[in-house]
């Protein structure tokens, strides 16, 4: 039974904090479905160039609908099934977190 | 046919009344009772003379809208369309929980249970499953995931106690009553949360839709995002200045609480500052059109308000680490506790008493009360400031505001009006005419004052040759051949001590170090410094005063104001820069508050609220982690039924909610 449950704590570990989220190429064009958080949740923008960034809600929970990175100020509702075109400029490089409503989800944009 | 409308644009009592009265006049309409608190219109109506159309018509001329279905704003209604689906939820899982928990104490059949608990479970808490599906492909949980968990154990231990005839009692009241209640919290907590964004709602709704605009000889309605800058426009009393400008002709009063928190009706006349959104009550004027679109002075504040409800509270770091890690660590913590009853429990019946506490554990961790206690109470604060007038920057300027304990007022233009006169002349009118000629052209303040009272006294300036400024003391030339020199006096002489000490500055007029004549020059102290000061000193914050006057000037000034410190000729390093809005323009970039209503009063009210804001975050944030902390071990000992959990955490978001709340009843 221990064993079970040792296996079980760990394979939830894993599972949840053990990932590598994947940021692909740098791009100033990205599509982010959101759905159970963010894919991709990891987004590489070229700093110093305007990017486009399109949000797409396909999951009723209540704090997806309020999309948030507070570093640069900004705070868009997404409204379910509807394309939210964010365009914006990073001049400083570096992370730039973004989350849900109620701070549950998570994702990054990196500015390199 | 009665129906309830809500009205826009109302700003009094008055209104109300005479909205109701226009109503009433309008053909078809039986009865009409306007409430101004709720901003509704509660009409009686024969539908076959009239409708919403045409009593829209009849009360737009009074500067009123009249809010019909097809024109509710569609994020509203997608708001209030969430709300009403949490209520429907509530109300099925709530019915089905009633019956399920009498029935299992009157025996009910298992069968009818399970019908029962699987409504709930697939069709009451079906999104739970949808966001933990959607969660999961992701390798993310939230707190859909944790309930979805939670009730699916418990269910799935009933039904197969139900279906195979497993021995044992099947729990269907917990997983029902799970739902029931957590749906409950998530309905109330939509509803409160719609709250917390109502005033920066009503700024987004201030600015009219239409205009009415004068080209050639004809006034044209049009919508407001047709204005262009040089557009003349034309309003009429009770309705709103559509964008910013200056009045070309007519004069009237204009209330601009609702945009600049200045309470008292402004007199405008032509070469006066109009600003949109804000409503003209008296005459008619025409203005020029200066600002449209986003360079709005509403739109500026909006803007402003929305950046700061976005930022970021230095406070909420140790959420942001915590909630990346919150969820896995609770699922964690569940398997532990079941295994550790299941090995070390006192009975038999270990097991489920172990699943009852692992379900607990699950069910009463709450991170949504954790990621809601800043972002609420921040909207709320911000929203507030706003309706007073008071722009913050963002989070992180409320945060340092929070602790502010020194004031240091600029004297010039801050505590004072900024229009310095000239109050005694010694030397009569040859040495004003003098001082005049040597400032001509000069912008300095203090030069218009002597410009100023030249020109009241009708002289005639003479010409400067080799004029030259002295840096910070002064200015000389020659005039008909004599040279003169005008500014700070260089020997103290008893009558400059007495007028410095009554708080004017003196310049002295000169020839070759043979003094002519004294001018001294006031500014007259705003009306609502002295009050300002006063609440500020209350509140225990020091105040000082900045000037680059002499020691004499400041003393006197600060004084008359009540104000023990000064400093002459410093600049310090202020953390919370506090900026006045000049004219139309808000964009400040520099400043951490922007008082839009130029009030100095504002200044005590805007550190109130900052303090109020960010006691708020506090006490939220405490009572969040302290809730979690305490009580996840709490249903880890097995104390707390999963039953009494889902009723904490139901309870602790939407606690959290209304607190933030609350700031609106703070005294301001």
């Amino acid at each position: 039974m221990l064993t079970g449950a040792l296996g079980l704590i760990g394979f939830i570990y894993w599972f949840f904090l053990g990932k590598r989220d994947e940021a692909g190429e740098i791009t100033t064009n990205v599509k982010v479905k959101v759905a159970g958080g963010y894919s991709p949740a990891l987004v590489r923008i070229p700093a110093g160039k305007e990017v486009t960034i399109t949000l797409t809600r396909t999951d009723p929970t209540d704090c997806l609908e309020e999309f948030t990175i507070p570093d640069l100020k900004i705070k868009k509702s997404l409204p379910m099934g509807e394309e939210v075109v964010l365009k914006l400029k990073i001049s400083k490089r570096g992370e730039y977190p973004w989350h849900c409503g109620m701070n549950m989800y998570h994702g990054k944009l990196i500015a390199v | 046919m009665t129906k309830t409308f809500p009205i826009a644009g109302m700003h009094c009592a008055s209104c109300a009344v005479n909205i109701q009265r226009v109503l009433r006049k309008t053909p078809g309409v039986v009865a009409a009772t306007v409430n101004y608190a709720t901003e509704k219109a509660n009409v009686e109506y024969d539908p076959a003379q009239t409708d919403e159309m045409k009593m829209g018509e009849a009360i737009k001329p009074l500067g009123y809208e009249l809010v019909t279905e097809q024109q509710m704003d569609v994020v509203t209604e997608k708001k209030n369309n969430e709300v009403n689906r949490w209520k429907w939820k509530f109300i099925v899982g709530g019915v089905i929980s009633v019956i399920s928990i009498w029935g299992s104490f009157t025996g009910m059949n298992w069968g009818i249970l399970l019908v029962l608990a699987t409504i709930s479970q697939f069709g009451v808490g079906w999104d739970f499953y949808k966001t933990t599906w959607a969660s999961l492909q992701n390798r993310m949980a939230n707190m859909d995931t944790l309930i979805a968990i939670g009730t699916s154990v418990a269910y799935g231990y009933s039904a197969a106690i139900t279906l195979f005839g497993i021995k044992g009692e099947p729990y269907f009241d917990t997983s029902v009553t799970i739902i029931a209640l957590i749906v409950l919290g998530k309905w109330l907590e939509a509803r409160a949360r719609g709250k917390t964004s109502e005033a920066i709602k009503r700024l987004m709704g201030l600015q009219p839709k239409t205009a009415k605009v004068i080209r050639g000889d004809r006034e044209f309605e049009i919508r407001i995002d047709e204005i262009v800058v040089g557009d003349k426009i034309r309003v009429r009393p009770g309705e709103k200045v559509p964008v910013d400008g200056v009045v070309e002709s007519g004069e009237t009063s204009i209330d601009e609480s609702m945009v600049t928190g200045e309470s008292i009706p402004v007199y405008r006349h032509d070469g006066d500052a109009v600003i949109g959104g804000t409503l003209n009550t008296s005459g008619t004027i025409i203005f020029v059109a200066k600002k449209v679109g986003s360079e709005t002075m509403l739109a500026q504040i909006i803007k402003l308000v929305e950046e700061a409800q976005a930022s970021r509270a230095p406070i909420q770091k140790l959420v942001d680490v915590i909630s990346g890690y919150f969820v896995p660590v609770v699922l964690m913590i569940s398997v532990a506790t079941f295994a550790g009853w299941y090995v070390f429990g006192p009975s038999t019946s270990s097991g489920l008493l172990g699943m009852l506490a692992g379900i607990a554990v699950l069910i009463i961790a709450c991170p949504c009360a954790l990621g809601l206690a800043t972002p609420t109470a921040l909207v709320v604060g911000t929203g507030l400031a706003a309706q007073h007038g008071i722009l913050i920057k963002d989070a992180q300027n409320l945060e340092v505001a929070y602790k502010i304990n020194h004031v240091i007022f600029d004297k010039t233009g801050t505590l004072t009006e900024g229009k310095p006169v000239v109050t005694d002349i010694k030397g009569g009118d040859e040495v004003l005419k003098l001082a005049a000629s040597l400032e001509a052209g000069s912008e300095h303040p203090l030069a218009r004052a002597i410009l100023d009272a030249a020109e009241k006294a009708a002289l005639k300036l003479e010409r400067v040759e080799k004029f030259e400024g002295l840096a910070g003391e002064g200015v000389k030339g020659i005039i008909n051949k004599k040279e003169y020199r005008l500014g700070k006096p260089l020997a103290e002489t008893d009558e400059v001590k007495k007028m410095e000490s009554e708080g004017k500055t003196v310049v002295v007029l000169g020839t070759k170090g043979k003094v002519l004549g004294v001018i001294a020059i006031a500014d007259t102290v705003r009306e609502t410094a002295k009050e300002a000061v006063a609440q500020l000193q209350k509140q225990k914050i020091e105040v000082s005063l900045l000037t680059g006057d002499n020691p004499r000037t400041a003393a006197a000034i600060a004084k008359q104001l009540g104000i023990k410190r000064y400093f002459a000729q410093v600049k310090p390093a202020a953390d919370v820069g506090i900026a006045m809005a000049t004219g139309t323009d808000v964009a400040m970039e520099a400043a951490g508050i922007t008082l839009v209503n130029r009030d100095l009063k504002s200044i005590p009210l805007a550190l109130k609220l900052s303090r109020s804001t960010l006691r708020t975050i506090k006490t939220n944030l405490f009572w969040a982690f302290a809730y979690n902390v305490v009580l996840i071990p709490v249903a880890a000992l097995g104390i707390l039924s999963p039953i009494l959990a889902s009723a904490a955490m139901a309870t602790s978001s939407l606690s959290v909610v209304g607190n933030s709340l609350l700031l609106k009843k703070v005294k301001l």
